[in-house]
């Protein structure tokens, strides 16, 4: 039947219809994306804020720089090894620390320390920073990412929030409560 | 015999696909496109499948779990029966696939194929290169060993380079706020699930616009594409001086990827699988990480850019790239298709072939990291120590002790960071040697707080004595007219 207008009945119906399944992926979207975007928002995430102990003062003779594992506060199970997170700790004198990721401030490689040297070398495309953490040559365009420390009971306490990588101006590991820049 | 028959017929009364099925096999090609340089698309296609076999073979075992993935790769490679043939076949597959859709995508351009009409037929091919390197990556972090863990931080810290959205990318990218069981699982999905097929669906879609546009007829010097007369051109040529494809094209095709699936497999069974290199244990961190073949090159830029524009570079570059190959066909979509009449493309080939080629040998090397065990591992050679005075010999031990020889090559040995100091007495003076030492500088680390005055002195006294003989020492021109005018 031909509505004057050159509507058809059966064509509004097939347009509704389109427009009801339009309507139900549009509802069905959100929740779809929300859940693949769960990483991003990570309100469900606990332990993004936590402190972390890296051991007891005593393991961080005066002057030198060592090597510290912990295991990360947000890991699963099923993270395995990889939740196993090393970092630099130079302990400057006393209770002043400096505490280096890992990764190189390049593209993320692991930095080795060279006591003798006094340097952070990285393996893949040749970063090298100071003792202090400061870059001394090669590519990355600026130095070691700090984590922010705390001395609480004779223990050194880090927070390591999420693995830092260069780009972002608040890529120095990211305060996610206040976005102050760490503490070192 | 008769019951196969009446099967046949059984089933075509209700596919009804024999006539098109006819249709396509013997639809008629140009003569000349039955040509060994016309094999490597469906060379291409041939290692696709072998890597949907291997690929489903390889799944029925690993596990894709962050504690578990390297274990399983382990029990593939030495506990199941030719578990590692399978994983090499599937390793060798993929830098094969890459390969042949390079080679196939450069015998595309340069015989002008990606014009009129075919601009989606290209499009489309832009499309798959991109989804083979996404196959080429995330099967790398599969492997899950370290160079896949520390290939993924190098991910993460690329795209964290984007503005605004970087910090978020970087989550969504690894799962989390860190390199675990997340990443592991949704480059498993994107490997064996979304890019497999979006692949399959675009081949097809690449078939299809193969089948309905006809295959590019050999380029003539001199027969020009134009939108309003080629098709009606090109239907002329299939009529005149066609054959249909089966029997008349298909045999190249299929010798050659029969050939190219057997220098495969022989390559999978002499070379065997690729790693796993390490357990991705980020605590082990005496490991130098370096990609897979394919993205050496990258790994070269990366190093040898100069850091003020690496971001600019890495974020840009790529949609220049991309943007250029997009818009070829809607750029030059007429014209001439012979690379004979067309010195910028065959330039072009070269310029890249070069570049790529230059980068990948250099990242085979790779002269821009320190050697970080050269210090202890390459003894400084012998010539430089005889005859020399305790003060040049301790020199040579603080040089070895200050991790000098990791980026200084003496003999040959060591990194390459720096330059080689062979000759090193005949270039820089006494006083310019102590500032390079003490300052740094042109890329090299100060040293002033990492060495007492007398290690410094004795370090450039060594420094002194390395110049070939019979070459003088550098000398400091404007002492040496002072001492001249004093005298």
């Amino acid at each position: 039947m031909i509505v004057p207008g050159g509507f058809s009945r059966r064509g509004v119906l097939v347009k509704l219809g389109i427009l009801f399944n339009a309507a139900v992926g549009t509802i069905l979207a959100v929740p779809i994306v929300r859940y693949i975007l769960s990483p991003v928002i990570r309100e469900r995430k606990p332990g993004y804020k936590s402190w972390l102990s890296l051991g007891l003062l005593g393991q961080f003779p005066e002057g030198q720089t060592r090597l510290a594992t912990y295991r990360s506060p947000t890991a699963n199970p099923s993270d395995g090894e990889t939740a196993n997170i090393p970092c630099w700790v130079r302990r400057v004198d006393g209770e002043k620390f400096q505490v280096f990721a890992i990764n190189c401030a390049h593209l993320g490689c692991p930095v080795r320390w060279f006591p003798q040297s006094g340097l952070f070398m990285c393996p893949c495309h040749g970063g090298a920073y100071y003792s202090d953490g400061s870059r001394a040559s090669g590519p990355p365009e600026r130095g070691l990412f700090e984590y922010r420390y705390k001395v609480e009971q004779g223990s050194l306490l880090i927070q390591p929030g999420e693995m830092p990588t260069p780009g972002v101006p608040t890529a120095r590991l990211i305060n996610i409560s206040t976005g102050r820049p760490p503490c070192g | 015999m008769r019951l196969i028959k009446e099967l046949g017929a059984w089933f075509e009364a209700r596919v009804q696909l024999a006539t098109p099925i006819r249709q396509t096999m013997q639809h008629q090609v140009p003569r000349q496109a039955a040509s060994w340089a016309y094999v490597f698309g469906s060379a291409a296609l041939i290692v696709f499948m072998l890597q949907l076999v291997t690929g489903i073979l390889l799944a029925l075992l690993y596990v894709p779990s962050a504690g578990e993935a390297w274990n399983s790769l382990q029990i593939l490679n030495h506990q199941v029966a030719l578990g590692w043939f399978i994983r090499a076949l599937h390793g060798w597959g993929s830098n094969f696939m890459v390969a042949i859709v390079l080679i196939h995508m450069v015998q595309v351009f340069l015989f002008g194929a990606y014009k009129f009409p075919r601009e989606l037929t290209w499009v489309v091919g832009i499309l798959l290169l991109l989804l083979t390197l996404g196959m080429a990556f995330t099967g790398q972090v599969l492997r899950f060993d370290q160079d896949a863990y520390w290939g993924l931080g190098i991910g993460a810290s690329i795209s964290s380079r984007i503005p605004v959205l970087g910090s978020r990318l970087v989550n969504l990218l690894l799962g989390g706020p860190i390199i675990g069981g997340a990443t592991l699982s949704r480059f498993f999905a994107l490997h064996v699930f979304v890019i497999p097929g979006s692949l399959i669906a675009f081949v097809g879609l690449h078939l299809l616009l193969v089948l309905k546009l006809g295959i590019n007829e050999w380029p003539m010097p001199g027969r020009v594409v134009r939108r309003a007369t080629y098709l009606k051109e090109y239907h002329e040529l299939t009529r005149k001086d066609g054959v249909p494809f089966v029997p008349g094209a298909i045999a190249k095709d299929m010798f050659f990827s029969g050939f190219i699936l057997l220098v495969l497999a022989a390559c999978a069974f002499h070379f065997g699988p690729f790693g796993p290199s390490g357990q991705p244990d980020p605590t082990i961190i005496q490991t130098a990480p370096r990609p897979d073949y394919f993205f050496l090159w990258l790994y070269a830029v990366l190093s040898l850019l100069p850091p003020s524009m690496e971001t600019p570079v890495l974020l840009i570059g790529p949609v220049i790239m991309l943007g250029l190959l997009l818009a070829l066909p809607f750029i030059s979509g007429e014209g001439e298709k012979s690379w004979r009449r067309r010195p910028i493309a065959v330039l072009t080939i070269l310029l890249v072939a070069v570049s790529l080629g230059t980068f990948t040998h250099l990242a085979g090397n790779a002269p821009w990291s320190p050697v970080m065990d050269a210090g202890s591992a390459e003894p400084i050679p012998e010539t430089y120590l005889k005859s020399r005075s305790a003060l040049e010999r301790q020199g040579a031990l603080v040089f070895q002790a200050k991790q000098c020889h990791n980026c200084h090559a003496l003999g040959g040995a060591g990194g390459e960071r720096g330059p080689e100091l062979d000759r090193v007495a005949v270039q820089l003076t006494q006083d310019q040697l102590i500032r390079q030492v003490i300052q740094g500088g042109g890329n090299m680390p100060a040293y002033g707080k990492n060495l007492s005055p007398a290690e410094t002195t004795a370090l450039v006294a060594f420094l002194e004595t390395l110049r070939p003989s019979g070459l003088e020492p550098a000398r400091d021109a404007s002492r040496a007219s002072e001492a001249g005018a004093l005298r």
